[in-house]
């Protein structure tokens, strides 16, 4: 069995999503095939977890870059406007900021050399649940498991901020040019991953329209 | 009509409010608490992605007299420009909420929620305390033009002048900082500004930490004013409903709200396009707080140190100031 953890969104309450994390994943091919061949079996989102991040709000941190795709996936998915095949490609599709579905495989998706990996299965019918997908999990993913804590902090471990700045066109962290004429002041407080985040979750948004 | 004090506290259970529109899904059958119902949009407090993220909802409902295919696309390029530049100017540093969600076709549009108040409630609180009598005495010379007496400022205890001004000088930056990437807001009015206040220590930052009592029906010097002005009621409980209670802290950010009207102006009218949001919050400065008014004499001297077209923008704003007494002469 591996750890899996049920979020519900507000708003969506009939929907869980069912989200697992693990780490040292060694058989990540074999996982990807099986998505490659479409096995009913997998339909799952099968991220890399140095792609998602966390969003602070008011100190409350959480893995709201996951939820949003997951949010936009099931609300575009149930009012009928997906633009990809199933609600988990959706997934995978809506973290990226632009509308090509293969590239937001190659940034988001599972690779060959995926070791930390997280799985998020939609609760879009009543027989999947948190048991149904801790058992399917644990039986075809070899690698450890990590339990998540209530808020989901620990999918945003291996987030690789560099990589996260590149997929989404921001600035490198303390690079970019200093602004002459220094409308800083207030500015200067700015933590930079917090606002990285903050305009992740705008791009995610706006994507596409 | 001012009621009396004790009438308009009288029965704080009526301001439950009650959507007056039928929302889209996935909020139809949501309870969601509204905050301020404007001409075009409606805006609502709720959660979005967690239990634990506060965010606004702002909901333009379509107009029953446009076609409903015009309607639809219209709403649609309204709410998405919002988003777009708040995504935009969010991503150059400038304080504005997050965008969390939305769904244009659906007319509605997820942002983070700013926790604190308008500028326009912070003035109305400040004027009312009384705090611009000792404090004009106290160190503002007859014409307010005085920058060369700062020794006298923050002369000690809860708020003196220091801290007021330090308020509008944050708030000409971020104006500045907006303008420096030649978008103008369009509605620059001080209910368009919010102070955020400092965010809780960690212990207390639970959701029900934040839930405040909303102040029931609570008439604001503003909205007295207006309404006298404009011969109407005031609007009752709405704008103040939507801030925490009373704390006369002059203390955070100031954060931009209300996209609704901003464009990126181009190079030939970007300084006119400025001044005239200058111009516009100069005038929300002098209607509803014509006591704070020498205050704003601070937020034009910070905007102008703050970027390099500032001092051509200010010239240009006295023009503005000119063409705008004379329109008011003539009609
Ligand atoms: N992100 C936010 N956080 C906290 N309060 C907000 C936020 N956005 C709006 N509000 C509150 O709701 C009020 C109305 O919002 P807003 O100004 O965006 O709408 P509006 O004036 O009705 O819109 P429009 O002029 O575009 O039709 C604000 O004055 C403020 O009190
Ligand atoms: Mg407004």
């Amino acid at each position: 069995m591996a750890s899996v953890r049920t979020f519900t969104l507000p708003h969506y309450p009939d929907y869980p999503i069912h989200i697992a994390l693990f780490k040292d994943v060694s058989n990540a091919e074999y996982l990807r095939s099986k998505l490659l061949e479409a096995d009913s079996a997998f339909d799952y989102a099968f991220l890399d977890a140095t792609t998602v991040s966390l969003f602070d709000h008011d100190h409350i941190i959480s893995p709201t870059q996951l939820l949003s795709a997951a949010f936009l996936a099931l609300h575009l998915h149930l009012t009928s406007r997906s633009k990809s095949r199933t609600p988990h490609s959706e997934l995978v599709f809506r973290l990226h900021p632009n509308n090509n579905i293969g590239e937001s495989y190659r940034k988001f998706g599972i690779a060959d050399s995926t070791t930390s990996l997280i799985a998020v299965k939609l609760g879009l019918a009543p027989e999947i649940t948190n048991e149904s997908v801790a058992k399917h999990l644990g039986e075809h993913v070899k690698g450890e498991s990590v339990p998540l804590g209530e808020e989901g902090q620990e999918l945003g471990q291996w987030a690789d901020e560099a990589k996260l700045r590149k997929i989404y066109k921001l600035e490198p962290a303390g690079g970019g040019k200093p602004k002459k004429g220094a409308v800083n002041g207030d500015g200067a407080a700015l933590d930079p991953r917090k606002e990285m985040e903050a305009v992740i979750l705008g791009l995610m948004t706006i994507k596409g329209s | 009509m001012a009621l009396p004090a004790a009438s308009q506290t009288a029965s704080p259970s009526t301001t439950t409010t009650q959507p007056s529109h039928i929302l889209p899904a996935p909020f139809t059958n949501s309870q969601l608490e509204l905050l301020t119902q404007g001409a075009e949009a409606l805006v609502y407090r709720t959660h979005f992605l967690t239990p634990n993220t506060p965010v606004v909802l702002k909901y333009r409902p379509p107009k029953p007299y446009r076609h409903p295919i015009l309607d639809k696309r219209l709403t649609k390029l309204r709410i998405l420009a919002e988003a777009r530049v708040l995504v935009r100017v969010r991503k150059e540093g400038v304080p504005v909420p997050a965008v969390l969600g939305g769904d244009w076709d659906n007319g509605w549009l997820m942002m983070e929620f700013v926790e604190g108040k308008t500028v326009r409630r912070v003035l109305d609180e400040w004027v009312e305390r009384g705090a611009f009598k000792e404090e004009r005495s106290a160190s503002i010379p007859e014409e307010g033009e005085g920058d060369n007496d700062a020794g006298k400022q923050n002369q000690g205890g809860g708020g003196g002048d220091g801290e007021i001004l330090d308020l509008m000088r944050r708030i000409g930056r971020a104006v500045a900082k907006l303008h420096d990437l030649a978008v103008c807001h369009g509605d620059l009015t001080t209910s368009n500004l919010m102070l955020r206040a400092p965010p809780p220590p960690k212990e207390e930052a639970s959701p029900e930490g934040s839930s405040q009592k909303p102040l029931a029906g609570r008439q604001t010097v503003s909205t007295m004013r207006e309404a006298a002005m404009s011969g109407e009621e005031p609007p009752v409980a709405a704008p103040s409903k939507v801030e925490p209670a009373r704390d006369s802290s002059l203390a955070g950010d100031i954060v931009l709200i209300d996209f609704g009207l901003a464009a990126q102006a181009t190079k030939q009218s970007q300084d006119e396009d400025r001044a005239v949001d200058l111009y516009v919050l100069e005038r929300a400065f002098a209607a509803t707080h014509p006591s704070a008014e020498y205050l704003f004499q601070e937020v034009l001297k910070a905007y102008g140190e703050s970027f390099s077209d500032a001092k051509r923008v200010l010239k240009r704003l006295a023009d503005v100031r000119l063409r705008g007494r004379k329109r008011s002469m003539i009609g």
